[in-house]
């Protein structure tokens, strides 16, 4: 037993110091901006920068329209397969996973070729519109994730008893979407949602190839362009992605009266 | 006219056919169970009732309308599960109160509403509390008060029961009972306990793979069953078989001892075989007595159960059990002593199938 508790905690730590060495060493990096001391300059350079804010804020409000129609799209389905066809799950578990094996940059060059501005649907030919692209292209990203967060909270609530004790007492569909289904799942939408905001906050391939000002392309800018800043922006990144796991975490422990209680 | 009138129910999926030929006419307020065992087709009728199942065949009327193509949102029912299925998201005044906002009534009158059911399940002051706050016995009087606070047409009811320990079971099935009285809401109710069938019932349907075995009130399907299988799954029930040698008279003959059923050999042939049953309380240990049955046999078994001595007497292909009180006193019999057993011939029920 001794030595397998040895093995572990060996393992164990390799990995952290596997990933925490060059973390580190990337904010120390960061902090050597001012010649001879340690300081915060290189960190506010890039929050100072208007470019940062404004490429923040736009890739914000992205991230935000893919939850939104991400949630309008997954949660529908998710419950419809779980309720009524749940024959068609694997089938669709495997399409929700092609995002992960088709790389992104065949996604937007079929996107360019489709709805480029000579053909029968011209999204790019727009500002609006190339946005609208842009969503779409995340809540494709985002897909796996959302729809298994989603499908994972439906399946710990007894979904069938749930609509069919509403509609017994005369709610149609919408209805007992919005009332029933949807609170009692909301822990895992709010997982899907952290998860969708940490994927499309940092994305480079499609915003640079679509030519967006989103947060990805900046960072690749300034990376190619500055030596200091790079690494307080990628210090930067990590700590919204933790944040965003963090949150999953205390949201994921699921609402009050979850089925784990009542059934 | 029937208030639930359900006319050659029948449902099947691909080429198994689970429900046949089902018909029920129930009367306003009357309470009626579906007893069977497992995958007998009770919870599919129920939920064809209900709305959520599509009858292959067959019509479902409540008052006079006919219901069957309906959705159960549609139909003015409520419904107890199993699995009680309150809203966690809701408090339990909330989940009374749903169906309610769903009819769009006004607010005070939800608010009286809900305090009237909370008083009728005996849960006033628990109107704040979530149902994960709550136990199972109080969470099913929940779902049962927040199905009947819409005033429901019918009342259904499937194995509400089952996922509660006995004591809970007993006397909240004394509760649903009195409150569906009170209520006189029409009641279909799914169970495969006998006991809770028995007591709560006006009428029970006896369902056996697919197909109604007998209707009738908890006396008929106990003291005349008319089917082997009802026969046997209500109650206990020794079953012997004899050959009829006098079908006027009523007589048969059962390894080698001859004796008179009351009831039901008149149609049979002489020689005939068939199947007889008793009830282990129609049995009685002693000498022959004029006017009853008896027959003698070897005690092949004695338990002690108690309050109650079960002893089985073997014939020669056939055996008996029945029960006895306890009586410190006397001794109970032993194993493989002779004994004379009796009955009544009004006692021994001939069963429709050999």
């Amino acid at each position: 037993m001794k030595r397998n508790r040895f093995g572990a905690w060996l393992a164990l730590a390799i990995g952290v110091i596997y990933f925490f060495v060059p973390l580190i060493a990337t904010f120390e990096f960061s902090l050597r901006l001012r010649r001879g001391t340690y300081s915060f300059d290189a960190y506010s350079i890039v929050l100072g920068d208007p470019q940062f804010q404004a490429t923040f804020g736009y890739s914000t409000i992205m991230a935000l329209a893919t939850i939104v129609v991400g949630t309008l799209l997954v949660v529908p389905t998710a419950y419809w397969i779980q309720l009524r066809l749940p024959r068609l799950r694997p089938l669709v578990e495997f399409i929700t996973l092609l995002p992960l094996v088709i790389p992104a940059i065949v996604l937007v060059f079929g996107y360019l070729r489709i709805y480029n501005s000579s053909s029968w649907l011209p999204m790019t030919g727009s500002v609006w519109s190339t946005n609208l692209l842009l969503v779409f292209g995340y809540v494709t990203l985002a897909l796996p994730y959302m729809y298994r967060a989603v499908d994972t909270g439906l399946r710990s609530i007894d979904v069938r008893s749930l609509t069919e004790a509403a509609e017994s007492l005369g709610a149609g569909w919408p209805k007992i979407l919005f009332t029933v289904i949807l609170p009692n799942i909301r822990p895992a939408i709010l997982s899907g949602a952290f998860l969708t905001f940490a994927i499309v906050i940092g994305e480079f391939t499609m915003a640079s190839l679509l030519n967006r000002p989103a947060f990805g392309p900046y960072l690749q800018l300034v990376g190619a362009n500055r030596a200091y800043e790079p690494s307080a922006l990628a210090i930067i990144a990590f700590f919204i992605t933790w944040a965003c796991m963090g949150l999953i975490q205390v949201f994921g422990r699921g609402a009050r009266g979850s089925s784990a209680d009542t059934r | 006219m029937a208030f639930l009138d359900i006319e050659n129910l029948r449902k099947s999926y691909g080429a198994n056919t689970v429900v046949q030929h089902f018909e029920l006419a129930a009367t306003r307020g009357e309470f009626v169970s579906f007893l069977g065992p497992s995958g007998c087709g009770k919870t599919t009728t129920l939920r064809m009732v209900a709305g959520f199942e599509t009858p292959s065949a067959g019509t479902i009327r409540i008052d006079g309308k006919d219901v069957t193509g309906l959705r159960p949102n549609q139909r003015k029912i409520g419904m107890v599960f199993q699995s009680y299925a309150l809203f966690p998201n809701m408090t339990v005044a909330q989940n009374v109160a749903y169906g309610l906002k769903i009819a769009k009534w006004p607010a005070a009158e939800i608010t009286q509403r809900v305090e009237e059911m909370l008083r009728l399940i005996k849960l006033p002051k628990l109107g704040d509390r979530y149902p994960y706050q709550l136990s199972g016995g109080q969470q099913q009087r929940v779902a049962l008060a927040r199905a009947i606070a819409v005033k429901p047409q019918i009342l259904l009811l499937d194995e509400p029961l089952s996922a509660l320990d006995a004591k809970i079971r007993v006397s909240l099935r004394e509760e649903i009972r009195g409150i569906q009285r009170d209520l006189g809401i029409t009641t279909i109710y799914v169970t495969h306990d006998q006991e809770e069938a028995l007591s709560m019932s006006d009428r029970i349907a006896v369902m056996n793979e697919g197909r109604v075995e007998q209707i009738g009130t908890p006396f008929e399907i106990y003291n005349f069953p008319r089917t082997r299988f009802v026969a046997s799954f209500v109650g206990t029930l020794s079953i012997l078989s004899g050959r009829v040698t006098d079908p006027v008279g009523g007589k048969i003959e059962i390894d080698g001892q001859q004796v008179i059923a009351a009831r039901g050999l008149a149609d049979a042939g002489v020689g005939e075989i068939r199947s007889v049953a008793l009830r282990p309380e129609a049995v009685s240990l002693g000498a022959a007595v004029e006017g009853r049955n008896h027959m003698q046999g070897v005690i092949e078994e004695v338990s002690f159960l108690g309050a109650i001595v079960r002893i089985r007497v073997r014939f020669k292909d056939n055996a008996i059990s029945f029960d006895t009180f306890n009586n410190p006193s006397v001794a109970a019999p032993e194993r493989g002593s002779s004994v004379t057993i009796g009955f009544a011939q009004e006692d021994l029920l001939v069963l429709a199938d050999a």
